[in-house]
């Protein structure tokens, strides 16, 4: 078996003794190869889970490994984009893509840098603290791919971008996972961002991980139901239900086949997201934890 | 060369679409034997969909041995589909046909109804599952 990119168990974080947890006995493993949605609401957990994962905190409990190492030495392999994509606000676009080359000697790939910065039409002479948010993020970017990581980490990358420019940078980020197999993992409150781009998904609720695999998989092992009010849906896993007049509509893990008068559909991504968000004492299905036994 | 055109509303499976839009393209002569189609990273600047979606479409047309991938080269076109090239007389007289059809004040809507009609008498419809369209197709992987 090869070594996966994140490997996390029982992870746990929190800021001060008293605080609450923000995350809280986290098990995952992210194979190589993969494009991970992070997904969850305001406040689940996700920037906290990627910085750890970036070496930048330290977890309070359990234990995590990046690349088959510790995150703090597995950095140089590992590309991170903060959410606030803190860059020197008075170097210029140029002076940054240069301390990026400077930082990482052996690695840096300056036509990738120049060709993402060049995509956005940037004044390479401009100063970063006169760039626009968006023109930031581009920057930001540039600086993390061009040191052609195996890992890397975008926390929220898409939320300052016009739609134009999303899909472009996006588009970039696939070609980078296509040529180089390089790992991706990135968060977002919007599922609909990421839903065409992403293969692997771990859904963060309320500091815990809700879902975590493979989005085929996910998707497979769910069905929308409909069916007669009165309907017993055991014994198959109801993660939500709602009963409207003379039916109940649910969305299930069947454990088993089907009654033939139910009508069934498959769910979008996003409607599997809100269904477990809406129902945080809904079970997290077992085999998304296989990592943690 | 095909372009592929992702439509993230038709609920149609993303790497379904790629490959229905490969098999149109072979159907109209747009895509011939021993043309090249795009590389995974080609595809996915241009449509922003993961790589593996893009590679699972791909193996699903070399299963149904329509393209064939030559390592290190890239993956190419191994036969066409079906006998109704751009130019066909076949195409000519459903050319005419539909100009007749608007001749006789037809709308847009009473023809494609009409010609659903008559393509399911003479092409009944295999059945697909349309609960579960992504794994319906028998996936190789």
């Amino acid at each position: 078996m090869t070594v996966p990119a994140i490997e996390a168990d029982a992870l746990g974080k929190r800021f001060g003794r008293r605080a609450a947890w923000a995350l809280r006995d986290c098990s995952f493993r992210l194979p190589t190869g993969r494009v991970c949605a992070v997904v969850g609401p305001n406040g689940a957990g996700k920037s906290t889970l990627l910085a750890i994962a970036a070496g930048l905190l330290a977890p309070t409990d359990g234990t995590i490994t990046v690349l088959g190492t510790d995150p703090a030495s597995a950095r140089p392999r590992v590309g991170f984009v903060d959410q606030d994509k803190p860059l020197y606000p008075q170097l210029t676009v140029d002076e940054t893509l240069r301390m990026g080359a400077d930082l990482n000697p052996g690695r840096w790939d300056a036509d990738t840098a120049r060709r993402i910065v060049a995509g956005g039409d940037l004044d390479p002479g401009k100063r970063i603290r006169a760039l626009s948010g968006g023109q930031r993020t581009r920057v930001a970017l540039a600086l993390a791919l061009a040191k052609r990581p195996e890992l890397l980490l975008l926390d929220e990358p898409m939320a300052d971008l016009d739609p134009l420019a999303r899909h472009e940078l996006m588009g970039v980020l696939m070609g980078q996972a296509a040529a180089h197999g390089t790992t991706i993992v990135m968060s977002s409150h919007v599922v609909a961002e990421l839903e065409d781009s992403c293969d692997h998904l771990l859904l963060v609720g309320g500091g815990r991980v809700r879902l975590a695999g493979e989005i085929d998989d996910l998707l497979a092992a769910h069905t929308r139901v409909s069916a007669p009010a009165a309907t017993d849906l055991a014994p198959h896993d109801v993660v939500e239900s709602r009963t409207t007049g003379r039916q109940v509509s649910a969305l299930i893990r069947p454990s088993g086949p089907l009654p033939g008068d139910w009508s069934t559909g498959a769910p979008s991504l996003e409607e599997l997201v809100l269904s477990y968000l809406r129902n945080p004492e809904a079970l997290t299905p077992a085999d998304t934890l296989e990592a943690a036994v | 060369m095909v372009d592929y055109r992702i439509d993230r509303r038709s609920g149609v499976a993303t790497y379904v679409q790629i490959v229905q839009q490969t098999k149109q393209a072979l159907r109209l002569g747009l895509l011939e034997p021993g043309d090249k189609l795009p590389t995974a990273r080609e595809v996915v600047e241009a449509t922003a969909v993961n790589p593996n979606t893009v590679l699972k479409a791909y193996r699903e047309l070399e299963r149904e041995g329509l393209v064939e991938a030559r390592r290190g080269l890239g993956t190419f076109v191994r036969r066409s589909l079906g006998a109704a090239p751009a130019d066909s007389p076949l195409r000519a007289e459903l050319e005419d046909w539909a100009a007749r059809a608007r001749a006789a004040g037809l709308e847009r809507e009473d023809v494609a109804a009409l010609f659903t009609a008559v393509l399911e008498t003479h092409y009944p419809a295999r059945t697909p599952d349309p609960a579960h369209p992504k794994t319906s197709q028998g996936d190789p992987s």
